[in-house]
């Protein structure tokens, strides 16, 4: 599938050490992006959702997608990590690359690679038989690694990267989903944030949410995109122009327009990307 | 009807057909005949409790004044008022934790491959269509099954071991079912979340669907349990004792339960035993809440924690 070589490279190992991580973060800041689809085509059975992506993602900026209602926003997301497939009858071709390698190759476990690649849902989805805590520390303990860390740091560190520990510091043994729906998200994101993953897609992550609960969603994505690579689908334009460095704009499964956000909402060079942020369709 | 209550724009009230008209000459009978149905369901729900209130009441007031700590504590003897229970009592309950033990890992193991593991596949559909059928089968088959393979093929002979197979078979399809819909209640976005954050589908599976699930595969395993407890016929053509004076000292040793105690008893003419039998009923009523109650009290204790 892709054309690079990776010879005697270990693929995606679980975990590079912090000094390795900066290292090559800083070998490829405004060089190479932090992912890369290429020529991506998805399918849910016979149909064509998605009709060859070519989309860059810029290490530590937030990119958004924007688009009409079922243009390929969720489906081109999923497809960066690996959720895709979990989908009966999905199918994909073409590349997505990850520091330059292909996550589709052979050798590479879907599993490792979505510890790297985190995930937000559009509805907050905390577990509900956990409490706050055990939210937080959901993914290393399904994943095993729980017995490396000291649980009650990371918890810590992942909720006031959040931005929630504030308000759940004294509540932390309550259930997830006693919160309110902004904490749930914040939760939920904090969840993400545990396991250190290097980027953060988000699926359209306020739109459960009052506009309170938004803006400081948004200040959060704002904050995080200093040392995480962050994709987020939104169906808000003025939530694109506020929290995203470039945007895509897609339209029935193709890429239409990618550009630094500034330029896509001032100067559009396509025509449907003009209509589409004007509001004269979609 | 989107148009109820609704004005014209000049302000005049428009006709509202969502309203029904009370001058449609229908709608007297209409009424009429939903008073009738409502009353018929009412009798419905009513008669049959009632005779069983009747029943159970006619019973624990035969048998209640017979049962003391000797009855529960006494083997069967020929005079009916110096029998027991006891054989009864302890084979139900270890045969019943038995087949709960046989029964709730496999018919959970079966749900969680035919519902995260094998949707779709041929294999998967074959199972599902054999489990329906499987429902359906009279107990007394299983019995003949429970003969032929745990008594005689497999060598278990007439044993505890060889009872709890054969009803562990019986209530296999009711623990599948159950468990399978359990798992279905488990919002797919949860699965997401799991597998989201790098775990793979056991990890997701073990750690966060099952537990989340559980509560509601309690649900039927109690109903599973409600169902073996009271089985008599397929035990009685593994060849279950009828008069045991002994306790089974491991799961090879021959059992009596308290149906079959209690089918005995009541097959006999003298009127002192059919007390006993009645008396046998309540207990094996009082161990079946029991057993239930611990069951459902679990389960609202884990709800409780899950809110
Ligand atoms: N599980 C599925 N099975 C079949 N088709 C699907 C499935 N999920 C999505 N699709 C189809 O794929 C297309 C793209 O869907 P996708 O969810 O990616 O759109 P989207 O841009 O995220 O839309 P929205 O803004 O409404 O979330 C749609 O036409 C949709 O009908
Ligand atoms: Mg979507």
């Amino acid at each position: 599938m892709t054309m690079l070589v990776h010879e005697g490279q270990p693929t995606l190992l679980p975990r590079l050490s912090a000094s390795r991580k900066r290292e090559r973060v800083e070998r490829t800041d405004g060089v190479a992006p932090k992912l890369r689809s290429r020529g991506l085509r998805a399918f849910f059975g016979k149909k064509e959702v998605l009709k060859g992506i070519d989309l860059p993602v810029a290490a530590r900026e937030v990119t958004a997608v924007i688009g009409p209602s079922g243009c390929g926003k969720s489906t081109w997301i999923r497809c960066l990590n690996r959720m895709h497939e979990l989908i009966a009858d999905a199918r994909l071709e073409g590349a997505v690359e990850l520091d330059g390698r292909d996550v589709y190759a052979r050798d590479v476990d879907p599993v490792l690679l979505r510890r790297r690649i985190g995930m937000v849902f559009q509805k907050p989805n905390p577990f509900p038989t956990m409490s706050i805590r055990d939210n937080v520390l959901a993914g290393l303990r399904l994943t095993g690694t729980l017995a490396r860390v000291r649980p009650a740091e990371v918890v810590e560190r992942a909720l006031r990267q959040a931005a929630l520990w504030d308000e759940v510091k004294d509540s932390l043994t309550q259930p997830g989903a006693s919160l309110s729906g902004g904490q749930q998200q914040r939760l939920c994101i904090a969840r993400t944030l545990a396991v250190d993953p290097e980027v953060i897609l988000m699926d359209e992550p306020c739109s459960a949410l009052d506009p309170i609960a938004t803006a400081r969603i948004e200040d959060l994505i704002h904050a995080l995109s200093d040392r995480y690579t962050i994709v987020i689908v939104t169906h808000n334009m003025q939530q694109a122009t506020r929290v995203s460095d470039s945007t895509a704009f897609f339209l029935m499964g193709e890429l239409v327009e990618h550009a630094p956000t500034n330029q896509l909402f001032t100067s559009p060079k396509d025509r449907r990307t003009e209509e589409y942020i004007t509001g004269r369709f979609g | 009807m989107n148009g109820a209550g609704k004005n014209e724009p000049d302000g005049t009230p428009t006709h509202d057909p969502g309203k029904a008209p009370t001058n449609d000459p229908s709608s007297a009978s209409r009424r009429r005949r939903h008073v009738a149905f409502v009353a018929l369901a009412l009798g419905a729900t009513v008669l049959p409790l009632a005779v069983l209130a009747m029943l159970l009441g006619g019973v624990t007031l035969d048998g209640l004044g017979r049962i003391g700590w000797d009855f529960l504590t006494s083997y069967p003897s020929r005079r009916a008022a110096r029998a027991g229970i006891l054989p009864g009592l302890v084979g139900s309950i270890s045969l019943i934790s038995l087949t709960a033990a046989l029964a709730v890992p496999i018919g959970v193991g079966a749900a969680v491959y035919l519902e995260e593991y094998g949707k779709r596949t041929r294999i998967a559909r074959i199972i599902e269509l054999n489990i329906a059928n499987l429902a359906g089968v009279p107990s007394v088959i299983y019995g003949l099954l429970g003969l032929g393979v745990f008594v005689r093929t497999l060598g278990m002979g007439r044993s505890l071991l060889a009872g709890a197979c054969t009803l562990a078979l019986l209530v296999l399809p009711i623990v599948i079912v159950a468990s399978r819909e359990a798992l279905k209640n488990v919002p797919d976005s949860t699965r997401e979340a799991c597998l989201a954050l790098g775990s793979t589908r056991w990890q997701a599976i073990r750690q966060v669907v099952l537990p989340m699930a559980f509560p509601e595969i309690l649900t039927g395993v109690i109903l599973a349990v409600s169902r073996a407890i009271g089985e008599t016929a397929p035990l009685v053509v593994i060849g279950a004792l009828a008069y045991v004076t002994f306790l089974p000292d491991g799961v090879l040793a021959p059992f009596t339960t308290l149906p079959i105690q209690i089918f005995d008893w009541v097959s006999r003419p003298q009127q002192s035993f059919a007390v006993n039998a009645a008396a046998g009923i309540v207990v094996l009523m009082g161990t079946l809440l029991a057993l239930n109650g611990v069951a459902i009290g679990l389960r609202a204790r884990l709800q409780r924690r899950k809110a």
